[in-house]
This record gives C-alpha cells, sequence and structure tokens, in this order.
C-alpha cells in the first residue's frame, strides 16, 4: 500500500498528491514514470513523476482528472493509501551533449512533467527557458515552481487571460526569431500540440524532444500496446521511451492508437456523474 | 482389477454452448470413481517408460498404485517429491507429447490419463488436506527470487524449505507470472494459483509486488542488500509481432496484452475498471496455446466470429491437442495453411480486414516440419475488426541491460552453466528466461534444481569462510 501525505488542488481539474515511495524516489529521475492502481478493481495507469524528494522518500504525481482511474485517485484523501505502484519506470530524458540552452514547453497539465525536466536542467546551470500554455488564466499551475526553476518564464494562453494570448508554438517561433539559440527544445503536452511544436523547431533542426503517453498496461515491455512508430520502427514507449525524438514521431497513429478506448471512457465519465448526482 | 478398455475414462466437461458464455473452469476433474477406474488401467511397468517422457521424472506408476489403493494423500506425496505445483501441471501439462505418449497403452488404445489423474490426487489434496504449515528454522541466508512465476516460485518453495530466507521481486501487482496473466480462468482457476502463493507465504516467503528489477533495484544492488544469491526467473514476456503493414492499427495486439487485460486485469468482471477490445470478429495468429487461449477468450468476450490463422497444418499446431479440440467446440474457426501478409483499416485507421494468403506444405525444414510455401495469387481479405498476435516471445531484455556480466546469447535468452548459474557469480536463472518460451512444467523443474544448486553455492561458500 502506498500512501498519500499530500493532496493539493491545482486548478479545477489537476490535483497534486506526495505518496509515500521510498524505493522509488530514490531511483527516479527527470523522465521517467510510475505505473499505479488505485484498488483492487483498478486499471493499471501511468503517470509521468513530476517531483521526488529521496531524503523524505516521497514522489508527486499531478493529474487531470480526465476518466474512471482519475476519478478515483482524486476522490482519496491524504492518509489514504492506492494498492500499487511500481516504478520508477522507462529511461530518464537524455539531452543532447554539451547542451547549455535549453527550452521546455509545457501544454496544460503537461506542464507537469514540464516541471521536473525545467527543474533537472536549471539545477544543472543550463539557461533554461520555459513556455507554458493553458487555455485560459483559471487553470494555470506550477507557476511558483516554474519561476524558481528558469530564467525566463512565457506564460501563454489561449484567450488571452493571462500572460501572452497565443500558442505555445507561436511563443516558441517568436523566441527563436529573437536569435535565442536552443541546443535542444522538450515538448510535453496533448499529442497535437507535440506534433504542432516538432513543426516549428523542424526547419531550425533543433533537436526536440517529446514525451509521449500512449495506452499502457504493464509497463515493462511485455504487452506491446504503448508501441508508437518512430522513425519507421516501432518502439515500446514504456522500456525505450517515453521520450523520443519528436521529428521522428508519426503523431497521426499515436492520436488513433490513443483513441482506441474512447468510447468506453467516455461511458465511464457519464456513469460516474449519473453516481454523483 | 485391472481396467483393459482401450479408451480412457472420459472426463466430464462443461457443454461447448454453455461454456462459451461463462469463464469458470471448461475441464470438471474425475471423481473418485473415475480416477480409481482410470488407475485400473495402468499396467505398473517395470520399465515405466511414462516416467521417462516425464520433464521432471514424477514417479508415476507409483503414485497411481496408491491411486487404486484410495491412499490419495501419499500419491499426492509421490507427486510433490518431483513437482511443487502438481494441480497446476495437471491442468496444463501437454501431456500427449510427455509421459502419456510413452504409456505402453497407448500403443493400442488410449494411454492412460496420467495428467488427469495428477489433477485429481492435487485436486483431493487441496480439498481434504489442511495440515498446518511450519515456517522451517532460519538458517542465516538470505536468496532473492526475480520473477514470480512458475520457476520463481518453486525455486522460492524449496529454498525456504531448506531454511533460507527468500524474497521474491515481482514486477506486477501479484505473483503467478503467466499463470495468473496468461493462462485463463477456464484453463487454470486463478484460486489455485493463489492457494500455491499462500502456502509460499505460510513457509515464511516473502512476496514484493511492483518491483521492477534492473529499475528499482539491480542485481547488483540486491547483493550488495545482503542477498547472497539471486535466482532469475523473468520469463520470457516480449511479444513478437509479424512485422507487417498495418500492425499499428487500433484493434491490433499482442495475445499477452489480450489475455493480460482479461486475466490479470479482470476486464471480463462487472466492476473491474480495465477496458478490453470488444470485437464482432477476430484473427488470431498463431498456433500454440497462446493463440488457443486468446481465441477462447474472444469467444467468451462475446466476439461472434472467430478464427485461428496458421500457416502450417493442423497437425503442426504446438498447442495442446484438447485446446484445440475444446476451441473448436466452442466454435472457433481453423484457417490453416494460411499467412498474413497485411492488416486493412478503415479511414479511422481501425482494423478492417486482414489480408491472407494461402500456403501449401513443401520439403521438411530443419525443425523437421514441412514448410509452408506460399501459393501465388491466392491472397484475399478476411473481414475482421480485431487481429491479435500470438506468433511467440522472447526474454525481455530488461535486466541483461540493467546487469553488468548477465550475458545472453542470440535469442536473448540467459546463459547458464550446468548448475544453472548465469555469467554472473551468485545469479542463477532458469525458466523462459533461459529456454525462451517453454512450458510450466520445465520452468517449475528449473527452479528446483536451481534451489539445489543455490543451496550447495551458499553451503561452499560457508564452508570456506569457516575454514
Ligand atoms: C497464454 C499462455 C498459455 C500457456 N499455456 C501453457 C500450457 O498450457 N502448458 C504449459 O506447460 N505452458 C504453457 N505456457 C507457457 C508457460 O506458461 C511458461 O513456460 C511458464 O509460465 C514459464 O515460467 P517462468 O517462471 O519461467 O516465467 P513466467 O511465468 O513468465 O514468469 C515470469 C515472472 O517474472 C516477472 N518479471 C519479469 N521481469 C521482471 C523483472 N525485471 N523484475 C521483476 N519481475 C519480473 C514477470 O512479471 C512474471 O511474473 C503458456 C504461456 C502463455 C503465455
Ligand atoms: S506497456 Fe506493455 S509493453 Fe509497454
Amino acid at each position: 500500500m502506498f500512501r498519500i501525505i499530500r493532496k493539493k488542488k491545482l486548478n479545477a481539474s489537476v490535483t497534486l498528491m506526495e505518496f509515500d515511495a521510498p524505493f522509488i524516489a530514490a531511483k527516479v529521475k527527470a523522465g521517467q514514470f510510475v505505473i499505479f492502481r488505485v484498488d483492487e478493481q483498478g486499471e493499471r495507469v501511468p503517470l509521468t513523476v513530476a517531483d521526488s524528494d529521496p531524503e523524505r522518500g516521497t514522489i508527486t504525481l499531478i493529474f487531470q482528472v480526465v476518466g474512471q482511474s482519475t476519478m478515483k485517485l482524486n476522490a482519496l484523501e491524504e492518509g489514504d493509501s492506492i494498492t500499487d505502484l511500481a516504478g520508477p519506470l522507462g529511461m530518464p530524458t537524455k539531452l543532447p551533449e554539451q547542451a547549455k540552452k535549453i527550452c521546455i514547453i509545457g501544454g496544460g497539465v503537461g506542464c507537469a512533467i514540464a516541471y521536473p525536466q525545467a527543474k533537472s536542467c536549471f539545477l544543472q546551470g543550463m539557461e533554461t527557458d520555459v513556455i507554458a500554455g493553458f487555455r485560459s488564466k483559471e487553470i494555470v499551475i506550477l507557476e511558483e515552481e516554474f519561476r524558481k526553476n528558469c530564467h525566463e518564464l512565457i506564460i501563454c494562453t489561449d484567450d488571452g487571460s493571462y500572460g501572452k494570448k497565443g500558442f505555445v508554438t507561436d511563443a516558441l517561433k517568436e523566441r527563436i526569431e529573437q536569435g535565442n539559440q536552443y541546443d535542444a527544445v522538450i515538448a510535453i503536452g496533448p499529442v497535437p500540440m507535440m506534433k504542432f511544436v516538432c513543426e516549428v523547431t523542424k526547419p531550425y533542426a533543433i533537436p526536440t524532444i517529446v514525451s509521449l503517453n500512449p495506452i499502457m498496461v504493464d509497463g515493462t515491455g511485455m504487452c506491446g500496446c504503448c508501441r508508437v512508430t518512430v522513425g519507421g520502427k516501432i518502439r515500446y514507449a514504456c522500456v525505450e521511451g517515453p521520450d523520443f525524438d519528436g521529428h521522428q514521431v508519426d503523431f497521426n497513429e499515436l492520436m488513433h492508437r490513443n483513441g482506441t478506448f474512447h468510447q468506453r471512457e467516455a461511458e465511464c465519465r457519464l456513469l460516474a456523474q449519473a453516481d454523483q448526482l | 482389477m485391472p481396467n483393459l478398455s482401450e479408451r480412457k475414462i472420459p472426463v466430464p466437461e462443461q457443454n461447448p454452448d454453455e461454456r462459451k458464455k461463462n469463464f469458470s473452469e471448461v475441464t470438471l476433474g474425475y471423481t473418485p470413481e473415475m480416477a480409481q477406474k482410470e488407475a485400473e488401467r495402468c499396467l505398473n511397468c517395470k520399465t515405466m517408460p511414462c516416467m521417462s517422457g516425464c520433464p521432471v521424472n514424477v514417479k508415476i506408476p507409483e503414485f497411481i498404485q496408491k491411486i487404486k489403493e484410495q491412499d490419495y494423500e501419499k500419491a499426492y506425496a509421490i507427486i510433490h517429491q518431483s513437482s511443487s505445483l502438481p494441480a497446476v501441471c495437471g491442468r496444463v501439462c501437454p501431456q500427449e507429447k510427455q509421459c502419456e505418449s510413452q504409456c505402453v497403452r497407448g500403443k493400442k488404445g488410449d494411454s492412460v490419463s496420467i495428467g488427469r489423474l495428477e489433477r485429481f490426487v492435487a485436486d483431493w489434496h487441496m480439498e481434504n488436506c489442511h495440515f498446518p504449515v511450519k515456517k522451517p528454522e532460519f538458517n542465516g541466508h538470505r536468496v532473492a527470487i526475480v520473477g514470480g512465476g512458475p520457476a520463481g516460485l518453486t525455486c522460492a518453495g524449496d529454498l525456504a524449505k531448506r531454511g533460507y530466507a527468500v524474497t521474491i521481486f515481482e514486477a506486477f501487482h501479484v505473483a503467478g507470472g503467466v499463470l495468473m496473466y496468461g493462462i485463463p480462468e477456464f484453463r487454470l482457476p486463478k484460486e489455485i494459483v493463489q492457494k500455491e502463493i499462500d502456502h509460499l507465504k505460510l513457509l515464511g516467503v516473502e512476496i514484493m509486488t511492483n518491483m521492477v528489477i534492473g529499475k528499482v533495484f539491480s542485481i547488483d544492488e540486491l547483493m550488495e542488500q545482503g542477498f547472497e544469491a539471486v535466482f532469475v526467473g523473468s520469463g520470457a514476456g516480449l511479444p513478437r509481432f509479424m512485422g507487417i503493414e498495418g500492425e499499428s492499427l487500433v484493434g491490433v495486439c499482442s495475445a499477452n496484452e489480450y489475455l493480460t487485460r482479461i486475466n490479470l486485469m479482470k476486464s471480463y468482471q462487472e466492476g473491474y475498471d480495465t477496458p478490453v477490445l470488444s470485437s464482432e470478429s477476430v484473427a488470431v495468429c498463431g498456433g500454440g496455446n497462446v493463440a488457443m487461449d486468446a481465441a477462447r477468450s474472444a469467444v467468451r468476450m462475446g466476439a461472434k466470429k472467430v478464427y485461428i490463422i496458421y500457416r502450417r497444418s493442423e497437425n503442426e499446431m504446438p498447442a495442446r491437442k484438447e485446446e484445440v479440440r475444446h476451441a473448436q467446440e466452442e466454435g472457433v474457426q481453423f484457417l490453416t495453411l494460411q499467412n498474413p501478409v497485411k492488416i486493412l483499416g478503415d479511414e479511422n485507421d481501425r482494423v478492417r480486414a486482414l489480408v491472407c494468403q494461402k500456403m501449401e506444405l513443401g520439403e521438411p525444414d530443419i525443425s523437421g516440419r514441412r514448410k509452408p510455401v506460399p501459393i501465388p495469387d491466392s491472397c484475399y481479405e478476411l473481414p475482421v475488426d480485431t487481429v491479435i498476435m500470438a506468433i511467440g516471445t522472447s526474454p525481455n531484455p530488461l535486466l541483461r541491460k540493467t546487469t553488468e556480466g548477465l550475458e545472453t546469447n542470440q535469442k536473448g535468452c540467459l546463459i547458464v552453466d550446468e548448475s544453472m548459474m548465469t555469467t554472473k557469480q551468485g545469479v542463477y536463472a532458469g525458466g523462459d528466461a533461459v529456454t525462451g518460451a517453454a512450458t510450466v512444467i520445465m520452468a517449475m523443474g528449473a527452479g528446483k534444481s536451481a534451489a539445489q544448486s543455490i543451496d550447495e553455492y551458499i553451503q561452499q561458500k560457508r564452508t570456506k569462510q569457516e575454514e
């Protein structure tokens, strides 16, 4: 059993939870993920680790309440426990050697994963810019945390209610055109966002790392459910990823594959809403 | 009185129309009367040919003799000397290729139904014997087991009985390996596997789940933590795909994924959260037990049409005969001598058809089986919405990649010597991780021999230290 020692609502649909998980905390590096199962009936769901504290033996997960499992998780409180937490899984993020200047882009809840990347780059002494995009002001998360862990923070909102109006891609393009020479870009967020970021960086040949979120079961390479096509080859995101060279990823395929259970997910949400009424 | 009937006593089974709709066990097992009658068919041959067909040399005529004498507990004890998992092996061993293939009675008529007798004895034991298990006295040595499949469980049990403090590190949230995630409930009730695991816990074996070794701890770190030896029984779980066009379409999955969702995550049961593809028509590519399990699971999940696509003929199918028969009775259609060449999708990238090419048998290949050769211009489209790949698995490279000094052969199987020690001192291995995908009984046997070697290794080390 893994105990929740801190719970904090970051916005209407995004929650932060800190878990007691000393073995994972001692090992996890930026870019790696865990698989959780809330209870005996629960499914196995991957979440990238947002933060860890090896001394206290804890890891932090930040998740958006989107389906059955995240709803169940969100219903738990400090002091409650979940049955399973396996990790750290996947490979840590690997930046190009001697990278000095980095731009990290987070979209929505993807900022939760962009944050440990920013922190790790910043602590290693790289010049770290962060572009964080949200739909509107109410859902901005982790602003303080980012500010402490980067040189330049640009917040964009789609509706212009906070920060810059527009998409992260616009802000990125502007930064590049202003003459910022990035050795690498890390993009984490919804699949279309990552796809468009890659389209922006490609003409400039800036190495772009994306963190993929395919459906998973075991997370150890034994089901093939998480397979993605990268550079024309099939790769298992759970063992070889979740980070890949964004310029090589077949994003359209990933979008389709992620829709495998959409119908059933929508049904679950409706049922859960009916329960709450 | 000897039973001279050429036919074995049939075993009661759930009727096909009924069982297609449920996940309960298909084969119901012998009653004591049936077991008696079947046991009487054994001629108690002096040469015991059956025993030589058993990968772990169970003393078959001896245990059958005890059934004749109605001393079922003794019969169990005899099997248990050589096999740690009789209730499991009695159900899933390919007996027709092993013990039963050597049985003298099989020369004219049916061989003695050794598997069913083994299962009877094991079930009788589980039902009727409830001895308190005594935790053996700790001998001061600790051993780590990586992977809780049949190999790991057996090795753990044998070491625990000798007084070792044993910890199993299992990647999944439950131990059991393929017995839990792969082989379906209707063939091997999970309750039986759980009982074996609970028994180990009573012997003092500690089971740590959610521990992916190579990630959370490396093998070297386990040794640093004070484990004097490590047994690796991590199986061969990495699924193979065919490398044909369309394998990334929505609706294509490995048998491992399909079966894990159903068996381990229980998506067939009300109240469990894990989704599984809901299919109308399913093509399962492959001809082994895994393919049969996937096809029969698909039938139970409500698919209207389920096909097995196999490139050789039914004779060459590696699946157990009983599985093939059961699948056929349940309405699975066998499209043999056909090879999948391409999967077609609709505008949303969802599977709509499997293109198959017809084959004919040519000259025998190195395996001795006649090689299938494609018939030109024989491709056709089989309309399906789901394609399940059951064409084999190989060992997961995770441990090799994270452990210095652990070597594998070209197929990714761990290399071991006669004592089952890997190329790394103090690290032993067995089961599918060493042989590639094989059988439960072989994995169990490997776990047993490794336990013996590990015991010798640690005792020798101790004697050296004392000198
Ligand atoms: C669907 C299916 C049907 C089958 N049917 C039959 C049958 O009818 N008869 C028969 O005899 N055989 C059958 N087999 C084969 C048989 O199940 C295997 O040969 C046997 O289970 C191998 O045992 P094992 O202990 O070596 O490995 P496994 O049973 O594969 O167990 C390995 C365990 O190690 C764990 N593990 C892997 N890597 C790590 C790691 N890094 N850290 C921690 N844990 C790890 C895995 O999660 C797993 O629990 C079938 C196999 C499948 C898939
Ligand atoms: S999640 Fe199963 S192989 Fe990656």
